[in-house]
């Protein structure tokens, strides 16, 4: 016989140490999934969440307890979550599903393709903890990858969210995409870039431009979106005009944005987490390869390689991924 | 239940025979038009097809979408060329689409496509996926208006997908009554016996295991399948159902039965006469 063991902390007794079920509270983040399903359920959309035995850590035992009968525990399944949630899609429901990036995108690839995006049904998959964030997790738990693949499948929108009130703004635009969506998620510790009206009017597909610069122009997307902007900052205080584009949707692809920098801007910088093949960096090389007169592109990210081990913070500024290691590599190629 | 209502007449028995000869029949000219088909792995599941379609499955005439409809999914895919001209029997899809089948721009291709062909419940293709999908379908009707059973014909050789397994555990914790699962144990897959490759003995205790009520029948007796099939449609269930169907690939065709290269293949024209003609003697 075991003993049945409580999943309520036992406040008091251990001073600042934490367990499993407090981490929610250093990643609060992820409140903003659970409350914007929790209100969207409110408003009596046909949603149903599930997870593959990670609720702690995305958050959503939020959404579980507030709405019991619309959860769905999968355990360590992933490739059955993603199936069935097309399955449950297939009956009229908005199937919204989170796992780790890492098994989302990579171990569920053909899931996604086949179950969710040939099929065209509003299977939405939350891959969290993407990029490096898991840090000495290492590689196993890193998705640098999730990018370039997800792009690739047809029918399938995929969005990166820079911060907790982006992913809110993405949730509530997703009930209105007839086909599947990846979201790419942090962990749910970003700093916090826009403020509930700065996304006022806030629309899938259309990047955000938050400067022009007519010396270099950085493109961004989801975690690298703030230390860009800082290293923007930075790069202003020393006299350079340097602009700043968050490319909040992967795919489709706002083409006219990039296209439109051609005779503005010198020199385009693409910052993504992710690696430099495939990504963002790519993306944007696609379509400056079919522009006249394009700027000088820099492709910035992960090389193509394995991280080391190392705290998410000290792998940031291994990769030169943070505000300080941005500005730096943004000064190379304007020297 | 009442033995009644277990019991075929001899009108059903002719009817569930006879669609059962229709899919091999027209299996035979469909693959004749791809050049290239499925033929033995549609000819041990005839009369699953058969019994499904003319006996058990809740449907509309002409009404693919109808939202209380059991579902049948194929996890089997490739066995798709011999779902088709049911599904132009039902009236889903015109016959005349059958008669251009897998050409370029017809919806029917080897492999069924959910979002191209009337009737088809849920895409498939690649093995394993299909029980898991069957799974969502069924934990779906909790949330609909009108209850509906879910049918998944899983092909033996794809029991050894790990996703299956992900599927039946999920299935069984969940308590989902609405998934009924029939494995076509043909014995074979494309490599050869299927214990031979991957053991997949003992079938009914792994079922079993993971927590399903376990049933065996002849896969190619219309009336013992149509009986168990009515039993488990019409009875108390506390587990989902899985129904291990003994057939014979390619079976109907003597020489298809004797060698097991017919997973996939064409006929030339002698052959198909000579394949036509012991269908059409056949009982």
């Amino acid at each position: 016989m075991t003993a049945q063991l409580s999943n309520e902390p036992v406040v008091g007794q251990r001073g600042n140490s934490w367990q499993l079920t407090q981490l929610l509270d250093q990643a609060p983040g992820f409140h903003a999934l659970s409350d914007t399903l929790n209100e969207l359920t409110d408003q009596g959309h046909p949603i149903v969440v599930g997870t593959a035995d990670l609720k702690y850590s995305n958050g959503l035992i939020r959404y579980s307890e507030k709405h019991p009968e619309r959860f769905i525990q999968f355990g360590i399944s992933e490739q059955n979550m993603i199936s069935a949630a097309a399955g449950l899609a297939s009956t009229g429901l908005q199937p919204y599903v989170a796992t780790f990036a890492s098994f989302l995108a990579l171990l569920c690839a053909e899931q996604m393709r086949t179950d969710t995006a040939y099929t065209k049904l509003p299977v939405r998959m939350v891959g969290h903890h993407t990029g490096i964030t898991l840090g000495f997790y290492g590689t196993s738990h890193h998705a640098t990858e999730d990018l370039a693949i997800t792009r690739s499948i047809a029918n399938l929108t995929v969005l990166a969210p820079a911060d907790a009130a982006q992913l809110s703004s993405m949730i509530r635009a997703s009930v209105d995409v007839p086909g599947p969506i990846y979201f790419r998620v942090g962990r749910g510790r970003d700093p916090q870039v826009y403020s509930a009206e700065d996304l006022i009017g806030f629309e899938l597909g259309k990047a955000i431009t938050h400067s022009a610069g007519t010396d270099l122009t950085i493109v961004t997307t989801g975690s690298m979106v703030h230390p860009s902007l800082e290293a923007a900052k930075a790069l202003r205080a020393e006299g350079r005009s340097v602009g700043v584009i968050d490319m909040h949707t992967i795919k489709p692809f706002d083409a006219d944005t990039i296209a439109a920098l051609a005779g503005k801007t010198n020199t385009i910088l693409t910052v993504e987490e992710h690696n430099v093949i495939g990504g963002l960096g790519g993306a944007v090389a696609e379509v400056l390869a079919e522009t006249g007169n394009s700027p000088r592109l820099f492709r910035h990210g992960i090389p193509d390689e394995y991280a080391p081990v190392g705290p998410p913070t000290h792998l940031y500024t291994h990769y030169r991924l943070d505000a300080d290691g941005i500005a730096a590599v943004a000064r190379e190629q304007l020297a | 239940m009442a033995q009644a209502e277990l019991s075929l007449s001899e009108d059903k028995i002719d009817l569930l025979k006879d669609r059962a000869k229709f899919v091999r029949t027209e299996t035979v000219r469909l693959v004749d038009i791809a050049k290239t088909g499925h033929y033995a792995s549609a000819f041990s599941c005839a009369e699953i097809f058969s019994v499904l379609y003319y006996d058990i499955l809740n449907l509309r005439r002409g009404e693919p979408d109808w939202p209380a409809r059991d579902r049948l999914l194929l996890g089997k895919g490739h066995a798709a060329v011999g779902q088709y001209p049911l599904l132009s029997d039902w009236g889903f899809l015109d016959k005349s689409v059958l008669d251009e089948y897998t050409r370029l721009g017809n919806p029917l291709g080897d492999h069924p496509d959910m979002t191209k062909v009337p009737g088809v419940d849920f895409s498939s293709g690649s093995l394993g996926h299909n029980l898991s999908v069957g799974l969502g379908m069924a934990l779906g009707a909790r949330y609909a208006p009108e209850p509906f059973d879910v049918y998944v014909l899983l092909g033996d050789g794809e029991q050894a997908e790990g996703q299956v397994w992900e599927a039946a555990m999920a299935a069984s914790h969940h308590s989902v009554t609405n998934l009924i699962a029939i494995v076509d144990r043909n014995q074979y897959s494309l490599d050869g016996r299927t214990d031979d490759i991957n053991a997949l003995e003992p079938l009914p205790e792994k079922w079993a295991a993971f927590g399903w009520d376990v049933h065996e029948v002849d896969g190619h007796d219309v009336v013992a399948l149509t009986e168990l099939l009515r039993s488990i449609k019409n009875g108390e269930r506390t587990k989902p159902t899985v129904v291990i169907a003994h057939t014979v690939k390619g079976k109907g065709v003597s020489f298809m039965e004797a060698e097991f290269g017919w997973h996939l293949g064409w006929l030339d024209k002698q052959d198909e006469a000579d394949v036509y003609a012991e269908l059409e003697a056949s009982k």
